[in-house]
């Protein structure tokens, strides 16, 4: 009862952030200099004075600012998130247009770098001063400092011009679109290869160094001595007793990693022209499309407030002391 | 009904074009070929949105009345002919009895009409149609526009991507034609290719127009890829991902592509669109106001290095308003050598001299990074005359776009499109009655001289083409003693294509022109 409480609680407060956000964003992008006639004018190598008012008008931005945002929040009540100026599509069509390749793209990216980093996570623990535990914190941390557009171009350069692996941009094979779906399936995961070990480049670090970390703490612990003492293998007291309980603060961080569906994203996206929706926000900031930004924002606020929800109640299911807790 | 009267082409000032092109032949027949595009186009309808992105694709969905040759000859397209009566004021196109429509109609005059009427009402260069008063149909394939006066640059203004001939039947239908769906999807137009599929920030795929009215085009396919990293589309190109890239303008991937096995590059093709890198000054601000000012920063600013040391020897000298590569830019223009000495002297003259090794302070804005290298040599460069400039970078287009539109400034760097004929991009930047807050790429710098402002205004209609040049020469030597900006360079644009292709896009527009004849060798 108390966790169903706690749950309608946390969702109320769920609604009231996301209602701030809605209001910040608004005011945030309304602030922002130059609109959308500025960058209509920039695509179309400059517009006449007229054309740029008619734009203006078409899109309301003639308007009171008061106006404008209250018709925007009656409208997102409504879950109606506009058109995008840019593309005169829907909002929430273009979102959702875009959600899966980069939901494809993080989750993949995720798995990889949260199953390689708890590997070497533990490895480095049970081993702390070998050299190996050394090349593989640097690593991870190269991984993590490096700026992920560089670690991308670096990568083109190696796996697809030096060693013609991999092609460089792009989710798909063009000439593939009246194959069937084994192909274009195939076709997909070629093009994901290099995007994918790119972000996880940066979140490989995060899982790594937290797993060892954690791992270095547990392992020293009482009960830990005990098992050993009991008798039990080395393998079974580190992945069976260990490791299940270093995992707690990994699985927070994976959690939190939610918001990366867009803000990490972007730039790998943008090197490797990856359709996704960090190409979208980067486009549409650009282009001041004000009603795809705030949706964007809206969708990823929902995404990371409703994903903080979910963790919570992960860690509550693998961890019984956190359950009476509100 | 005026008929069309071929017979009086010999009067001056009669243009009339009715011979059958001479297109460059197939190497070879059949294949993709894979271009790229450095952004996601808007949509594809040329008619109702400007932009070299929506030129690529939309020169190829669309067909427009007149082409141009590498030479700047206008060669007839779409229209069978086009001829201007005696006087100047009415332009008659002609469209061929063959040409139809990718969904199988055929292209009449009415379409024309429709065209026109809403390239007029919806596209953002006002200039292009703006002396055309009406367009009477005569008959289905005849379609006659009826001007306020003679309008000379109507001729450039009828190819490219300029006056796409859009179906009536198909965006008449009462919807918006900015906001058509038919923009993006089932794209209908009459050009050599028909579109497959448009995927935004993925690619735009175009397949032969086997119903096409001119000579077959050579490709099955064309795969335009939308990739918006120049170095990533680069390296597609030397991994043979990529056939062709219009419009690179970054110079170190372009140096790299230059010398990448079984890569070209050319400079090519980049004429009418007239990208130039410019200096602008806000001539109503302080000591910008004193055109010796002005002329002193030009000779403290050394195009020289520019070229050599930031465009690596990429780009051409700009010396004037309109493209080196245009027939009517002025030649012998004033040039503003690198003079450190008539610097200071001119500044000394207009009454700033030397205290304490400073003259007056300045501020330059640049609004993409791109630029950002001739910002930053100005102000070295300015150094040494004394003048202390500080650099204002702005977050992205808008924000700089905000500031400088709204005369908020004292000097920008800026790049200006020249668009074919002066009428359509260059008179903006000089005309007195296009200063305008608000508007970015109108008269920004608030230059003001009334010879200029008639001598352009004489040079739009005039229709004999010496005439004309000589009245844009005069205009070029006015505004380049006066210097509202000092032009730079070109833009380096350069089109890399693999040795595969045979007859890449050049002519006057580069890729915003029919890719009907380029081919792919096996």
């Amino acid at each position: 009862m108390t966790v169903l409480l706690s749950i309608a609680n946390r969702f109320a407060y769920a609604v009231l952030l996301l209602v701030a956000v809605l209001v910040l964003n608004f005011t945030m992008m309304h602030l922002a200099p130059g609109d959308i006639a500025d960058t209509i004018a920039q695509a179309s190598g400059g517009a006449d004075a007229e054309v740029m008012a008619q734009i203006r008008r078409d899109y309301g931005l003639d308007q009171p600012f008061l106006v404008q945002l209250l018709s925007y929040i009656a409208k997102v009540a409504t879950f109606d998130l506009g058109y995008s100026f840019f593309y005169n599509q829907p909002v929430t069509d273009l979102i959702f247009e875009k959600v899966p390749a980069t939901l494809l793209l993080v989750i993949t990216a995720q798995l990889l770098a949260l199953a390689v980093g708890v590997l070497l996570g533990v490895y480095s623990a049970r081993h702390p001063r070998g050299i190996a535990s050394y090349i593989v914190t640097f690593l991870a941390l190269f991984g993590y400092a490096a700026p992920v557009f560089w670690t991308g171009i670096l990568l083109l350069i190696a796996f697809s011009l030096k060693i013609q692996l991999f092609p460089v941009a792009g989710m798909m094979d063009a000439s593939l679109i009246d194959a069937g779906f084994f192909a274009q399936a195939l076709s997909v995961a070629h093009h994901m290869v290099l995007p994918v070990v790119t972000l996880a480049s940066i979140f490989l670090a995060l899982y790594s160094r937290l797993c060892r970390a954690s791992m270095l703490e547990v392992l020293g612990s009482d009960y830990v001595r005990t098992a050993k003492a009991k008798g039990l293998g080395e393998r079974e007291v580190v992945y069976k007793h260990a490791l299940k309980n270093a995992l707690s603060p990994v699985v927070t961080l994976a959690g939190l990693q939610f918001s990366a569906v867009v803000s990490g994203a972007v730039l790998v996206e943008a090197v490797f022209s990856w359709p996704g929706l960090g190409t979208l926000a980067l486009q549409s900031i650009i282009a001041r499309d004000t009603p795809t930004i705030l949706g964007i924002l809206f969708f990823s606020a929902f995404v990371v407030i409703f994903g903080n929800l979910l963790t919570d109640m992960v860690l509550r299911m693998m961890d019984p002391r956190l359950r009476g807790k509100a | 009904m005026r008929k069309l009267a071929l017979s009086l082409a010999t009067a001056t000032a009669m243009v009339c074009l009715a011979a059958p092109a001479v297109l460059a032949a197939c190497g070879e027949k059949g294949g993709t070929l894979v271009s790229w595009l450095g952004q996601t186009p808007r949509h594809l309808n040329p008619a109702v949105q400007s932009g070299v992105v929506t030129g690529a694709p939309g020169a190829q969905l669309f067909a427009t009345p007149l082409r141009y040759t590498d030479g700047w000859e206008a060669e007839p397209y779409l229209a069978q002919s086009v001829t201007t009566s005696d006087d100047g004021l009415s332009v008659t196109i002609k469209i061929r009895d063959n040409a139809n429509f990718h969904d199988g109609k055929p292209v009449t005059s009415e379409d024309v009409k429709f065209s026109v009427d809403t390239i007029k009402a919806n596209h953002p260069f006002k200039a292009m149609f703006a002396p055309v008063e009406a367009v009477e149909t005569p008959d289905s394939k005849t379609a006659v526009l009826k001007l306020s006066q003679p309008h000379p640059a109507l001729m450039l203004a009828m190819s490219s991507q300029l006056m796409a001939i859009i179906p009536k039947h198909v965006y008449g239908d009462g919807q918006d034609v900015k906001a058509h769906p038919q923009n993006s999807e089932n794209v209908v137009g009459s050009g050599p290719f028909k579109l497959v599929e448009f995927k935004r920030d993925q690619h735009v795929i175009l397949e032969r127009n086997d119903d096409y009215f001119g000579e077959a085009p050579c490709l099955d396919r064309i795969v335009m890829r939308i990739i918006k990293d120049q170095s990533a589309a680069s390296i597609g190109l030397e991994n043979g991902e990529i056939h062709m890239a219009p419009f690179m303008n970054t110079v170190r991937n372009i140096k790299r592509l230059e010398k990448a096995e079984g890569v070209n590059v050319t400079a090519d093709g980049y004429a009418a669109i007239g990208a130039l890198d410019w200096l602008a000054f806000n001539t109503k601000k302080g000591p910008l106001a004193d055109k010796r000012v002005r002329q002193a920063i030009a000779h403290a600013v050394d195009k020289n290095f520019i070229m050599k040391a930031i465009m690596l020897g990429l780009a051409s000298e700009a010396k004037g308003p309109i493209h080196p590569g245009s027939p009517l830019a002025a030649e012998g223009l004033p040039g503003y050598d690198l003079d450190l000495e008539k610097a200071a002297a001119l500044l000394d003259e207009a009454g700033y001299p030397l205290k304490d090794g400073k003259r007056m302070e300045l501020s330059i804005n640049f609004g993409w990074p791109s630029i950002k290298p001739q910002a930053e040599y100005v102000k070295a460069a300015l150094k040494k005359v004394g003048i202390d400039v500080s650099v204002k970078a702005s977050p992205d287009f808008p924000t700089w776009a905000k500031t400088v539109s709204n005369h908020d400034f004292d000097m920008t760097m800026d790049t200006v499109f020249n668009w074919g004929d002066p009428v359509i991009g260059v008179h903006r930047t000089y005309d007195s009655s296009n200063i305008k807050k608000g508007v970015i790429w109108s008269n920004t710098q608030q230059y003001e001289n009334a010879r200029v402002d008639e001598l352009m205004e004489m040079a739009g209609k005039e229709t004999d083409p010496e005439k004309r040049k000589a009245l844009y020469e005069e205009f070029q030597q006015i505004v380049a003693d006066e210097l509202p900006v000092y032009w730079l360079n070109t833009l380096p644009y350069h089109t890399a294509y693999s040795d595969k292709v045979g007859n890449p896009v050049k002519g006057i527009w580069a890729s915003s022109s029919p890719m009907d004849r380029v081919y792919l060798k096996k």
